[in-house]
């Protein structure tokens, strides 16, 4: 697959960081509005689908972000499992995903205990997964056309 | 010990994850870790069997019910559930520990093991929630980990047979999805103890809601149909589980079908909605023709794992059978000692089915690894070289065919005793027709497979028996076939089988017991 003309690739270069901070936004007041993990995930996966599009693809490179992309997947159900765990722990042994830190005020970023440290590994397991899921695709498409 | 139930969920995705990011770093870390957290699943489900007693309830964030209305998510652990985490956690020792030798023949081997895991979490998950909507996010944990086993060989035919089997699964998880929406719509809960609950209140004063009643229970016996391959439903099963991997046909036939679809099926009709004689006589219906469906297209296969495939939906008949005469039995208002038979009888061929089924399929796989082809006229003599598999092969062959001192036997024979207690001697005797149908196949296959000549083209060949992890698995087995008959004793029974049993011929109890009303 080509890169596209300088003027996608100039917009997209300008666009894009202000599409994965909107992500993050979305992510990090996932206990306040609207939205969360997931959507902010996606929205950064956009931005990073966004950048393959308008650039191109190398493949070799592409091959390595993917086992990058893998990892952090990993990475970071593992990191949804032990928070769930540490609530194991912290309430006694008693509950499974318990919400063991300070509740916080209502309204405030730093607030309702640990939701929001599960809604960032969620972000980050979903983005991982749907560029995981790009590359593939773009992979495998350029490997059928040789 | 209640809070020890989540870690049937953790442990296996908790592994799964660990591996899929470590197994990169570290060669042959997969290998170490899956034999050892199958072997803690293995403990902890003997621990609860023998150490607990009733329901164990455990509510996912310590939400506690409000006016009586659960919200938290639900794990319930009762006897039945016991029962199934055994078989589980057995055979799926035991296959993984045959995988460490079966697997070098796979290039990308430490993906095998993670999503060996994944299923392990995905039948746990379905087996210890007590609520409907989680039973499907973890039927599509194991579905989706089990297509991709299924193709994990990557050749052509092994790609369609998992195509094929993600296309009638994908129908399967959708029917269900919609009854999951249907019945929220109608009761307004998904918790099955309330649903339970709820049912009973609206079926006795409504008339209008039978309709309903009887439109989700046809898409239920359908979908999970679709999952634990019923006739009509058994298209997908020969191609996907001669297709995979030996030790994966093992599990499949073995235990996922068991765990995802004979298990659901049963909780759902039993504890879920009231029993009525109709859909009772509608799954005792389909139950023995996917009996005699299956045994008679076994006997045409050549293919030996295809052979086994058929063989499985045959033996799925035999459980639903038993099961289904239970039902029948309680909905009739007859006895209850004649349906507590029954049921221990189908749930006695359900534990023995996935030994037997697995040791076969293990057998089968020793076989296909040292010749390398699964065409059974290209086989013959095997036994000079082979003698181990071929021993734990006869022996497994046996004690499906029913031969007395095997645990076969003894469960086909309660279900035959029950059925002629109950008065279908129509399905007692397609049951024993059913039973010689086995025993011709299974000849068919031992003598085209292990004898038939003196085995000098293997000799020539140099084929040796099969490596010590192969073996040791393929023996215990063999072992357990034997042993398990020992559950006919009362003590024994009283322990493993009698608690199952109890949940099913109980059926209302259920709800009170986990609502606590």
């Amino acid at each position: 697959m080509k890169g596209m003309t300088i003027i996608v690739k100039k917009i997209t270069q300008i666009i894009c960081p202000v599409i994965f901070m909107f992500g993050l936004y979305i992510i990090l007041h996932g206990h306040l509005t609207p939205g969360g993990g997931f959507a902010g995930g996606v929205i950064m996966a956009g931005a990073f689908i966004l950048q393959i599009l308008a650039n191109g693809n190398i493949l070799p490179k592409l091959r390595k972000e993917e086992e990058g992309l893998e990892f952090m997947e990993s990475a970071a159900i593992l990191g949804f499992l032990i928070l769930a765990g540490l609530g194991l722990l912290f309430s006694g042994g008693v509950v499974f995903f318990a919400n063991f830190l300070d509740k916080g005020e209502l309204g405030k970023l730093i607030s309702a205990g640990f939701i929001p440290l599960e809604n960032i590994v969620v972000g980050a397991e979903v983005c991982a997964a749907i560029a995981t899921i790009f590359i593939a695709m773009v992979v495998y498409k350029d490997e059928e056309g040789k | 010990m209640n809070s020890l139930i989540p870690l049937f969920v953790i442990i296996p995705l908790g592994c799964a994850f660990i591996m899929a990011m470590l197994g990169r770093f570290i060669k042959n870390i997969n290998k170490f870790i899956t034999p050892i957290f199958m072997l803690s699943l293995v403990y902890l489900t003997f621990h609860f069997m023998l150490n607990s007693e009733g329901t164990l309830i455990y509510k996912v964030g310590g939400f506690e019910p409000v006016n009586g209305i659960p919200i938290a998510i639900y794990m319930v652990m009762d006897g039945l559930t016991k029962l199934i985490l055994l078989v589980i956690s057995l055979v799926g020792f035991l296959a993984i520990f045959y995988s460490l030798s079966y697997t070098k023949q796979y290039t990308s081997e430490r993906k095998f093991y993670v999503l060996f895991s994944l299923m392990i979490a995905g039948m746990n998950g379905i087996v210890i929630s007590g609520d409907i909507f989680n039973i499907f996010v973890f039927l599509e944990i194991a579905a989706l980990s089990s297509y991709a086993l299924v193709a994990f060989g990557v050749e052509k035919h092994q790609l369609e047979a998992s195509f094929k089997y993600q296309v009638l699964g994908g129908i399967a998880s959708l029917i269900i999805l919609l009854t999951i929406a249907l019945i929220y719509w109608n009761t307004g809960t998904l918790n099955i103890a309330d649903i339970s609950r709820q049912l009973t209140v609206n079926c006795s004063s409504q008339a209008g809601t039978n309709v309903f009643l009887k439109f989700i229970s046809v898409l239920l016996i359908a979908g999970f149909g679709l999952k634990a391959a019923i006739f009509p439903f058994h298209s997908w099963l020969p191609d996907a589980h001669s297709s995979a991997p030996s030790p994966i046909s093992a599990m499949l036939s073995g235990v996922l079908i068991k765990a995802i679809g004979v298990y659901v099926i049963i909780r759902l009709f039993f504890n879920m909605f009231p029993l009525s004689y109709e859909l009772s006589m509608t799954i005792t219906v389909l139950g023995t023709i996917s009996m005699i469906i299956g045994g008679l297209l076994a006997i045409g296969q050549w293919d030996i794992k295809r052979m086994l495939a058929y063989s499985s939906i045959s033996q799925i008949g035999y459980i639903i059978l038993g099961l289904g005469i239970g039902m029948l039995v309680l909905a009739t208002g007859g006895n209850k000692a004649v349906a507590a038979l029954s049921i221990t009888g189908g749930l006695f061929h359900l534990l023995n089915h996935s030994i037997f089924k697995g040791l076969l399929f293990l057998s089968a796989g020793a076989v296909e690894y040292r010749t390398g082809t699964r065409d059974m006229r290209k086989m013959g003599g095997l036994s000079e070289v082979l003698p181990i598999t071929s021993r734990t092969s006869l022996i497994g062959s046996l004690a499906i065919s029913g031969i007395p001192p095997f645990n076969g036997f003894f469960s086909k024979l309660i279900i035959i005793i029950a059925a002629i207690q109950a008065q279908y001697y129509v399905l007692a005797f397609l049951a024993v027709l059913v039973s010689v149908i086995t025993i011709a196949y299974f000849m068919k296959l031992q003598k085209y497979t292990f004898y038939n000549n003196d085995g000098s083209k293997w000799k020539k060949k140099k084929i040796k028996e099969v490596p010590f992890s192969m073996a040791f698995s393929m023996i215990i087995m063999a072992l357990l076939c034997i042993l398990l008959s020992l559950l006919v004793i009362p003590d024994v029974r009283e322990i493993f089988l009698k608690p199952a049993v109890d949940v099913l011929i109980n059926a209302a109890d259920y709800s009170t017991n986990i609502l606590g009303i």
